[in-house]
């Protein structure tokens, strides 16, 4: 544990959580601490638990065993991974930020400028952009004024130089607000620079620790592969398998292996 | 006019102008077959009734709440979908009812006055119950309007933001429950499900905001009834299927307005 991090409040805290669904576990004795004032990004494969672990975090999946944490009192703001709403559902941008909380016209205004989404605001919710809806997201969190704020992959569907306008964003809002971020990202180097600490999961955690040394980090490397783990440009592709014990790929999409991984780190 | 035409347009009016906000919510959050399902479980309700010696509105109502509460129960599961939970609750719910009167052979009952009701025979006690309960109906709907139209644009969103998920839930389920038992009797299964979806889906199309589709549904809703009741005059059509007719006529009608150029920046 880093010195100067434990100095800080603790806002949010799971330990040795277990996850079951069905059966099969999906999270197995995993810990994770967020701070004030600390970016800590969760990585890991699709099927991996990241979402579940947030989910778990924040109340919304009851563990089946260990303890979940949340400083009492304080605020979350939460952008969730998907956001669907009915066509036949007429809500507008301003009318979708202002009901997690009573804001103002300026004030949505504010929270949409922050984010680069300003020209969106009188529009159908279900008109704006994959992009946009990510931004439209971020805000409503942020108009919560939050302490914490928990970010379920919030570049998806967002093009490359927008990913990083967004990452540089979250590291922004992090030094201005004060606030402790806890997000989910699908690959680390895009990350890196906006990150404080980096909790590699697959059902376990793998590895966790500063961004550079998690790159190292042999958990790591076997984890996404050492093509992936080097950042190069076609790792989107090898995201979309998992390895079997017995090192056959299997698509992400079926169903989690009885055994964990190996590692040697 | 006649005293008895007029009992039928101001209950019919007073019947409209609360589906519309509530049958807003059910369109919103595709129940639409929540009606008919409650709708199939009154001949239950009736059966009920007679065997407990208690009146038979109290016995529809009273199942009809039961059947609410089952179904939120087996929603919070998340095992089947919604519109295959209610399959399920309407079909064995219409059979339970069938092979109950079946048993009870001094029970007669006019199933298709359960399927029209009959809103020329509305009294003026009739009338004092559909404004009262009405009126106090859309005050309940008022008071937990922002929670529930947070719901039911995320669920977990609006957890995490505080609001009381499940319990606003229970209240709109429990409300449009009784409110389709309360109807049942006075206009029929085939007008209260109507009402609640036609004029709403019509609705849609004028519609920017929650509020105005609600607004917009209630007084097409009261217009079908107007014109339901004038065609059922004019041309001696049976009363409850001539508003049913009026309110599909004006959704045809609406949906082939057409549209205005749409504001897009």
């Amino acid at each position: 544990m880093n010195a100067t991090a434990s100095l800080s409040e603790i806002l949010a805290q799971v330990q040795d959580v277990e996850v079951r669904f069905g059966g099969s576990a999906v999270l197995e004795r995993v810990s994770l601490t967020v701070r004030r004032g600390e970016i800590v990004t969760l990585i890991g494969p699709n099927g991996s638990g990241k979402s579940t672990l947030v989910r778990t975090l924040l109340g919304l999946i009851r563990p089946d065993r260990g303890r979940v944490f949340i400083h009492p009192g304080i605020r979350i703001g939460y952008m969730p991974q998907r956001l669907q709403v009915d066509p036949v559902l007429p809500l507008s941008v301003r009318r979708f930020l202002t009901l997690g909380v009573r804001a103002t016209l300026p004030q949505v205004l504010t929270a949409l400028e922050e984010v680069g989404a300003a020209h969106v605001v009188d529009r159908p919710i279900q008109d704006v952009s994959g992009g946009e809806l990510q931004r439209v997201l971020l805000a409503r969190a942020l108009l919560r004024e939050p302490d914490l704020l928990v970010l379920d992959e919030p570049v998806q569907g967002v093009d490359v130089n927008g990913q990083h306008e967004l990452y540089e964003l979250i590291s922004r809002i992090r030094t201005q607000r004060g606030c402790g971020i806890l997000m989910v990202s699908h690959d680390l180097h895009l990350v890196m620079a906006a990150t404080d600490h980096v909790v590699c999961l697959n059902r376990h955690v793998c590895c966790a620790g500063r961004p550079e040394t998690v790159s190292r980090d042999p958990a790591y490397l076997a984890l996404f592969g050492p093509t992936v783990a080097r950042g190069l440009a076609f790792y989107q592709h090898r995201h979309d398998h998992l390895h079997g014990p017995d090192g056959i790929l299997r698509p992400a999409a079926a169903r989690p292996h009885q055994r964990g991984h190996s590692h040697d780190g | 006019m006649d005293d008895f035409l007029l009992r039928a347009l101001l209950g019919g009016i007073g019947v409209a102008l609360v589906a519309g906000p509530l049958g807003s919510f059910v369109v919103w959050r595709r129940m639409a077959y929540f009606g008919d399902t409650l709708a199939h479980s009154a001949l239950l309700g009736v059966a009920l009734g007679f065997v407990l010696g208690i009146d038979t509105n109290v016995g529809i109502i009273a199942v009809c709440l039961l059947l609410a509460l089952i179904l939120v129960a087996m929603q919070r599961q998340k095992r089947l979908a919604t519109d295959t939970l209610l399959g399920i609750l309407s079909h064995s719910a219409l059979s339970l009812g069938l092979v109950a009167i079946a048993f009870l052979q001094t029970l007669r009952v006019d199933l298709l006055a359960y399927l029209f009701g009959d809103i020329l025979a509305i009294t003026t006690t009739d009338l004092y119950w559909i404004y009262g309960g009405g009126l106090a109906a859309l005050l309940i709907l008022a008071w937990i309007w922002r929670p529930l139209l947070a719901t039911t644009v995320h669920e977990e969103l609006a957890r995490v933001e505080g609001v009381p998920v499940t319990a606003v839930y229970l209240v709109f389920m429990l409300l449009i429950a009784l409110i389709i038992a309360a109807a049942l009797k006075i206009v029929g299964i085939l007008l209260i499900t109507s009402l609640l979806i036609i004029p709403a889906a019509a609705a849609r199309r004028f519609a920017r905001s929650p509020e105005q589709m609600a607004a917009a549904a209630a007084l097409i809703g009261a217009a079908a009834v107007i014109g339901g009741l004038y065609g059922s005059f004019q041309w001696d059509t049976p009363a409850g299927p001539s508003i049913v007719i009026a309110a599909t006529a004006l959704f045809a009608l609406i949906s082939a307005l057409p549209r205005r150029n749409q504001r897009r920046h």
